[in-house]
């Protein structure tokens, strides 16, 4: 990175750490101010779909697991903590803790099975394990996951700071936090002796064994930490929605992490990051574009595909992979001087 | 077991490697000896890559048993012989081709050195890594390359990364499948110096695959024939030139 | 036992559907290396192609309507599939993560797409009244959906295989899965069966779709999506490639699951077959009839 780069983001980090405090409005990127709670919900959703990007990148992009699975294991953080909390009443740290094993426990398991498979045939059987897990929520097991209707926390089972519309800039604080923890253990994982086994095997997997390493464990290795930062992800995830969704079970949501990732570029956790904001935000503008007058007023031909957000993404989608292969990411590198 | 012959590396009993009904590789029994550089021909589809590919563990044997350096490594995975001290290059060169050149020979250092499951640590601060990676470019002459992508490198450039990368995992025993497959012919003389080199100034075992007999005479301590999947013959390689079954089945084939 | 006889015939009928998806899904797998999400899309846009076109002829007689609709299902799925793999994936010749990724990209917009036009919930879609009917076999009410369902999964088989096995084209195919560099090497051929495989695959999903329409009794623009990953079970467990191993997979996924849906509670067959999978994968890797490479 370039000295300028630098000044950059450090600016952008001081910038968004006191964005709640700063009550300008930006008419047409925002509909409120930006400390206003729906501005800062949605910046706080930007950051946590960012992240979990960053996550799905590291198997994706950095060891070459095409997982259809990631699902599963952000669904993990956002169920687990969710039932814990709400269900079972334990207090938040109580929780955590039981997220926090249950979220490298499953990895370690089902990562272990899945493995065995290379290429496609393991994308097919991590996708068959988050159809699992997605019915096991769907079908609200002893009345635990709510099912279809989802499960709200409700007011009372959150510590108080994290409650309520005038605690949004907390929850905000906490999701920023989240990015840039996440991103920072992402970029010392990919760059430490590990890491670099890992692009070893995206690159030639039997060479890595050839060199007196074993490919299978560092792959369940990074199967393992991705799957564990996507379950945090969750946590924060939940706190922002202040209830848990099937929504976020479903194969339609690991298909929605890829395209966050290919859109940013594969194998760039920057790339990653600026995919799920990008993702995120574009996903709630299509859905308010799409209410907007201007559109409803348009004949059917035109309204139905307009006001379909997922299609408009799923167009785009096919466009970036056929058109421009490094996603934002790559075509952005070509102009910015951003590696020496 | 009583004579006081040369030690044995690497030694193989009948084996064999049989695919839906089709024999590949057919009772094999061979012995390596420590120190010396043994080659292997054959015409094309012999069975000599596929042989290498048991010996290293990249293919399971159907049949016999593989002990190198006194353990019977036969389902052994690759990683176990590499750790033990086999090191193998391929027919086709397999650098890592999206890495730099650099890049490539440092995770062979540090697989060799240790501390590839440091999670903590940052891989460009381990100097004993780095230092041992430039230090095999150098010895093949790729100091100049080292920032260069690995996929970017000429094709005879690709074949030395290789053997640097051999190298850096410090084997006791090299596979090496046609190494001047495929390079420039003004090429090929270096990569013969470099192979004797490894063999007698770093006292390695080789066991290579080369095709060419002027390339092999004067550098083979012994030689091996094989062919449709079984081994013909073992000696010196004056006496496989004067060997008459080998003529007849092998040196008598238009290749 | 008469339950047992409906669960049976009912457990058949959905591996039907489940085949008439894996048997395409798994020669384009086989042939091309392609694993193809927009499967449940061509599944879908078949369905309501079909239920349109039997919309459109209120004033006709039942029969009819139905056999138009079937014929525009299957005509629609094979054309869309033909097009997708001319337009999007012939381009990507050699990428083959990233022919997966357009399927995805296409899947996506196109349910979505579905769900715009025609609404999020699932719509009536009329049958000749002989269908909803039951016949009677060992004592239990069959609705003869079902049994309708099986003699086309059967005939489907039956052209597959001769076809895989009697024709030019079905030589290309297979020898294509059997070798894949015999596939570079036969050159020009293998383009137009890379075609023809999808188009096939698309006929068959397009079939499914509007059979899995008669079978139900409605059209669902999520209906694809979730037979698709039943379906990719069906294929790994079948052995990738294999058609009569996905025939053989998909009546044991189709019949565990009604069991088991039956007998301990609904959503605990469809559990198990995901279990079912990981312990074939746990055991023989490759899958029932694949190799283990
Ligand atoms: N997995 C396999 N399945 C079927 N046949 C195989 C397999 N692996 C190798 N063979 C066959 O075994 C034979 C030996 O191949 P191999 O590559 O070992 O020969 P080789 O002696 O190295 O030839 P070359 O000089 O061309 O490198 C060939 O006929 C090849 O087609
Ligand atoms: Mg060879």
């Amino acid at each position: 990175m370039t000295r300028s780069v630098r000044i950059g983001v450090a600016v952008l980090l001081v910038v968004l750490a006191v964005l709640p405090f700063v009550g300008i409005t930006i008419p047409g990127l925002f509909d409120g101010a930006l400390n206003a709670p729906g501005t800062l919900n949605l910046l706080g959703m930007c950051f946590v779909f960012g992240a979990l990007a960053v996550t799905y990148d590291i198997v994706f992009g950095y060891v070459g697991l095409l997982s259809f699975g990631h699902a599963l294991y952000f669904a993990t953080g956002v169920y687990v903590t969710a039932i814990a909390l709400a269900r079972w009443h334990w207090s938040l740290p109580a929780a955590l803790a039981l997220t926090v094993v249950v979220s490298l426990v499953l990895p370690l398991v089902l990562g272990a099975i899945c493995l065995r498979m290379r290429d496609i045939p393991f994308a097919m059987v991590t996708l068959a394990f988050a159809q699992a897990g997605s019915i096991l929520v769907m079908q609200n097991p002893f009345g635990l996951t709510g099912g279809e209707e989802g499960l709200a926390l409700g007011g009372d089972v959150l510590p108080s700071f994290l409650v309520g519309v005038v605690n949004t800039r907390n929850v905000y604080w906490v999701a920023f936090a989240l990015i840039v923890v996440v991103y920072v253990v992402a970029w010392r994982a990919v760059n430490s002796p590990p890491g670099r086994v890992w692009q070893a095997i995206r690159e030639n997997e039997r060479r890595v064994g050839v060199l007196g390493l074993n490919p299978y464990l560092y792959k369940l290795g990074a199967f393992v930490l991705s799957a564990f930062l996507a379950s945090i992800c969750g946590v924060v995830y939940l706190l922002l929605q202040g209830g848990a969704n099937p929504q976020v079970t479903t194969a339609d949501f690991t298909l929605a992490l890829l395209v966050m990732v290919v859109l940013g570029g594969v194998g760039t956790l920057w790339g990653a990051v600026l995919g799920g904001l990008a993702y995120e935000y574009l996903d709630f503008r299509l859905v308010a574009l799409s209410n907007a007058p201007a559109v409803q007023s348009l004949p059917a031909l035109l309204r139905v595909p307009l006001s379909e957000p997922l299609f408009l993404l799923g167009v785009l989608f096919i466009v970036l992979v056929l058109f421009v292969p490094g996603g934002l990411g790559g075509a952005l590198r070509r102009r910015l001087p951003l590696r020496a | 077991m009583t004579e006081t012959g040369p030690r044995t590396v690497l030694s193989t009993t009948s084996l064999g490697l049989r695919i839906r009904g089709v024999t590949i590789v057919d009772d094999v029994s061979l012995d390596v000896n420590e120190g010396e550089l043994l080659v292997i021909i054959g015409p094309n589809g012999a069975g000599k890559t596929t042989l290498f590919n048991l010996l290293s563990g990249v293919t399971r044997p159907t049949s016999g048993k593989v002990v190198f350096r006194g353990d019977d490594i036969t389902t052994a995975p690759p990683y176990v012989r590499a750790r033990r001290g086999m090191g193998r290059t391929f027919q086709t060169s397999t650098i890592f081709a999206e890495l730099s050149t650099l890049e490539n020979v440092r995770l062979a250092a540090q697989a060799h050195l240790g501390g590839s499951d440091h999670i903590w640590a940052l891989a460009d601060r381990q100097q004993a890594a780095l230092e041992r990676a430039r230090a095999a470019l150098a010895s093949v002459g790729l100091e100049t390359r080292e920032r260069a992508k690995a996929a970017s490198l000429s094709h005879g450039e690709k074949r030395k990364l290789d053997l640097a990368i051999l190298l850096c995992g410090d084997p006791r025993l090299v596979l090496l499948d046609e190494p001047t497959a495929g390079i420039a012919v003004e090429d090929v003389p270096e990569m013969m110096t470099l192979i004797r080199h490894i063999h007698r100034d770093q006292n390695k075992t080789v066991l290579m695959v080369e095709h060419r007999m002027d390339l092999i005479m004067g550098l083979a301590d012994r030689m091996a024939v094989m062919h449709h999947g079984s081994l013909l013959a073992v000696d010196t390689p004056e006496r496989i030139i004067a060997n008459e079954i080998v003529q007849s089945a092998y040196l008598g084939d238009p290749l | 036992m008469t339950t047992i006889a409906l669960l049976l015939i009912t457990g058949l009928g959905l591996g039907a559907l489940y085949f008439l998806i894996a048997a395409g899904l798994s020669l384009i797998w086989g042939l091309m290396r392609v694993l193809n999400f927009a499967h449940g899309a061509f599944f879908t846009v078949a369905a309501y192609a079909g239920w349109s076109a039997s919309r459109l002829l209120t004033s006709s007689p039942a029969e009819l309507r139905w056999a138009v609709a079937v014929v525009v299902a299957i005509v629609v799925g094979g054309a869309f599939a033909a097009l997708t793999e001319v337009l999007l994936i012939r381009p990507l010749y050699s990428r083959h993560v990233g022919q997966v990724l357009v399927t995805v990209g296409l899947a996506l917009a196109t349910i979505s797409l579905v769900q715009g036009g025609f609404g999020s919930d699932p719509q009536p879609f009329a049958v000749p009244d002989w269908m909803t009917n039951t016949s009677s076999i060992a004592g239990a009410g069959i609705p003869n959906t079902r049994l309708l369902v099986i003699v086309f999964a059967a005939v489907v088989l039956a052209v597959l295989l001769f076809f895989l096995q009697r024709t030019r084209f079905g030589l290309i195919v297979r020898a294509g899965v059997e070798n894949r560099d015999m596939v570079q090497a036969l050159g020009i051929d293998v383009q137009r069966a890379f075609t023809l495989v999808f188009t096939i695959g698309g006929m068959a999903a397009g079939l499914s779709g509007i059979l899995a329409a008669t079978y139900y009794g409605t059209v669902d623009p999520v209906r694809g999506t979730s037979m698709l990953i039943f379906a990719f079970i069906v294929v790994i467990i079948g052995g990738l490639g294999s058609v009569t191993g996905s025939a053989v997979a998909a009546v044991v996924v189709g019949v565990l699951q009604q069991f088991l849906n039956f007998y301990a509670a609904a959503g605990v067959g469809d559990f198990s077959v995901v279990l079912l999978l990981a312990v074939v994968l746990l055991v023989r890797p490759g899958g029932f009839s694949g190799s283990s490479t």
